[in-house]
């Protein structure tokens, strides 16, 4: 369970400003109800750019609710110039903290705010930018560095945090962590492939997953195997016990002996029965 | 004080006050080590006797058919590798899209590890696709592996007949029991089912013990090699006030079975019927006619699951939740998601769970409670409105 603090428990318990304002001055939408959570923000201001009005309305965890009632209390009153320099840190630390895994309810409120500032000041709203790297959030590149800069994070499971990105189906995780190392100056880990291996080495590998891995095995069965030469990389070998005999000595061979050279010796080898 | 309604005993349940007295002077007096050699230890030895006697009997089974573990999670994983281990030139594994974690991340484990592992889909009330399963099943199938009920839907799968279909076929059939012991008639002798995992604190004993079924004749390597306790089949001095308080907790729950098929269902029914009738927009998730008496599995659309479930816990009522937030992921539960529950309704799923001690009052206190609850949280969100204006 999630350990909250008083105060979100306080706002999500009695949110302040729940509702929409039908003649608003600014209007900002953000997340959707297959992402878990939304909100809708809206305010009113005065002449001198001050707002004097805002509501929301969340779909979202406790969390979420709690942030959106923090940040409209937080916008009550405060100039536009004011209130575009809140960031979701401000609204967490507003609430005594969140726990990490809720972070991105912070960011939403922050992003909520600066599409209804952008809406009030007429700008168009800019089609996202960059490439998709989050197919299952719709995250792009140009947002995942943006959250690394500003929120200094240095690992793919932060990044979710924050901003969703990799809290799907996990294929992005390579990417982000590209995205991780080229941020952070990082020098991604070049991975050197292993010296060719001798001749003499290739077998004592062979001999040694045999034994290992495979005869203890067959032998459950009342099976064994013998290597009987290795010539590049064709391995031949020959079934004995009940193997020798058994129908299914062909299957053992190619989806268990080959699979298990191929992992822990070379994946080129071939197994070959001999007679 | 406020009072709790306690209706999340798919998580975990009390321990019934005659299993806490059965099982006290195992934890005070009799502390002998059951493989020692003198009057205390006997005594242990024989509580134990007792307690897989009792095991035996709600199962259908020969005490010596029963291995107590530590968990619902290590019966499943010994049962898995028990039968990988027993058959090693056999790769294939099935089970199916909505198993419990213990069996779900062992078999992905598995089939990065050398395996190939084939999960089986389920239709939209949560049912197994039986011809896809018959399809997969080879002469390479290690172990088919299917739960009995679904911890969160409560749906049943026909493993009895499964496991005849398997057996016939010669494979070797394990069922996540967890859930179905103790509210499910069983007599797995008859069937063939090869392999049955089980939990104490799901049966009103308390955590950390649990029992694996083994047919007599299955091929069995142990998880836990060490002693020879269990018959050779679990390592590890036994943990004997727990496996009392499992065997008075499985009688308990044989001379309970009625009541539970009976009272409960009817207070279950009471609840569902009472919540949809009071809640627009709310649907029962699986199959309503294949499930287990004690559980239900509903959808509140347009809001999320952890604060349906932190504004009940205000008003004493403890309940939970298939939605991402509550599951420490992003994404809601894989049971409702492989079932093609809408994400609309998925995130805010609420299973509510009864056992024996949930009385008439505290259902009407939920039925009571609850449909405020959700229209608040509905005047809170962006979708109901639009919802609301067609």
């Amino acid at each position: 369970m999630w350990e909250y603090s008083d105060k979100v428990k306080e706002h999500f318990l009695n949110p302040r400003n729940v509702g929409i304002i039908e003649d608003a001055d600014g209007v900002g939408e953000v997340g959707s109800i297959s992402c878990g959570d939304a909100l809708k923000l809206t305010f009113k201001v005065d002449e001198n750019e001050r707002i004097v009005d805002v509501k929301f309305q969340t779909f979202g965890c406790a969390s979420a609710i709690a942030s959106s009632s923090a940040l409209t209390e937080m916008l009550k009153g405060k100039t536009i110039e004011e209130a575009e320099k809140i960031t979701n840190d401000d609204i967490a630390n507003y609430l005594g903290g969140l726990p990490k895994e809720k972070m991105h309810c912070s960011v939403m409120g922050q992003e909520a705010l600066e599409k209804a500032i952008a809406c009030y000041r007429g700008k168009p709203l800019v089609e996202k930018e960059g490439e998709i790297v989050c197919e299952c959030f719709g995250v792009t590149d140009v947002e995942i560095r943006r959250a690394l800069t500003e929120h200094r994070l240095s690992a793919v499971e932060d990044v979710t945090h924050y901003i969703k990105a990799g809290g799907g189906c996990g294929n992005c995780h390579d990417r982000i962590q590209e995205l991780i190392n080229e941020v952070t100056g990082q020098a991604p880990s070049v991975r050197t492939l292993p010296p060719k291996m001798t001749n003499i080495q290739k077998i004592r590998l062979i001999e040694e997953t045999l034994e290992r891995e495979i005869k203890p095995a067959l032998k459950q069965d009342g099976g064994d195997i013998e290597l009987v030469d290795v010539e590049g990389t064709r391995v031949q070998v020959k079934l004995h016990g009940s193997c020798s005999s058994c129908s299914a000595a062909h299957i053992t061979l190619k989806d268990f002996v080959e699979k298990k050279l191929r992992e822990f010796v070379l994946p080129e080898l071939v197994v070959e029965e001999v007679q | 004080m406020m009072k709790t309604v306690y209706l999340d005993n798919n998580a975990t349940t009390a321990v019934a006050p005659e299993v806490l007295e059965a099982m006290l002077p195992y934890l005070k007096d009799h502390y002998g080590n059951p493989s020692s050699m003198y009057g205390m230890a006997r005594r242990a030895a024989t509580a134990l006797d007792q307690a897989r006697a009792r095991m035996a009997q709600i199962l259908g089974a020969s005490p010596e058919e029963i291995v107590f573990t530590s968990c619902g999670t290590e019966s499943d994983n010994a049962a898995i590798w028990a039968a990988i281990r027993s058959n090693p030139i056999k790769r294939h594994i099935i089970t199916s899209r909505v198993e419990h974690s213990a069996v779900k991340n062992l078999c992905e484990y598995l089939s990065h590890n050398g395996y190939q592992v084939t999960f089986v889909p389920v239709d939209d009330k949560g049912q197994l696709d039986l011809d896809y399963l018959y399809d997969h099943l080879s002469e390479d199938t290690a172990v088919v592996s299917l739960m009995w009920a679904n911890n969160e839907t409560g749906v049943m799968f026909p493993v009895e007949e499964i496991a005849r279909e398997v057996k016939d076929r010669g494979g070797v059939f394990h069922t996540d029991a967890v859930q179905a012991v103790g509210k499910v008639p069983m007599d797995v002798g008859r069937t063939g089912i090869d392999m049955l995992s089980l939990s104490g604190h799901k049966l009103h004993a308390p955590k950390g013990v649990g029992a694996l079924y083994v047919r007599k004749g299955t091929k069995f390597t142990p998880f836990l090699v060490g002693g020879h306790q269990e018959q050779n089949r679990r390592g590890g001095t036994e943990n004997v006030a727990s496996i009392v308080a499992l065997g008075k907790a499985a009688e308990l729950a044989g001379n309970l079975m009625a009541e539970e098929n009976t009272r409960v269902k009817a207070l279950r029914d009471r609840l569902e019927t009472g919540i949809l009738g009071a809640v627009p927009h709310a649907v029962v998730n699986g199959d309503t006619d294949q499930r287990l008496p004690n559980t239900t599995n509903i959808s509140f659309e347009f809001i999320e699951g952890e604060s349906i479930l932190l504004m009940m816990d205000e008003i004493g009522i403890c309940a939970s939740s298939g939605s991402a937030c509550t599951s420490g992921s992003l994404e809601p539960s894989h049971v409702l998601r492989a079932m093609g529950v809408p994400y609309t309704a998925a995130h805010g799923s609420v299973r509510f769970s009864l056992s024996v001690y949930n009385t008439r009052q505290e259902i009407d206190y939920v039925i009571e409670k609850l449909p405020p609850i959700i229209a608040r949280l509905r005047q809170m969100s962006p979708f109901w409105k639009s919802v609301q204006a067609g």
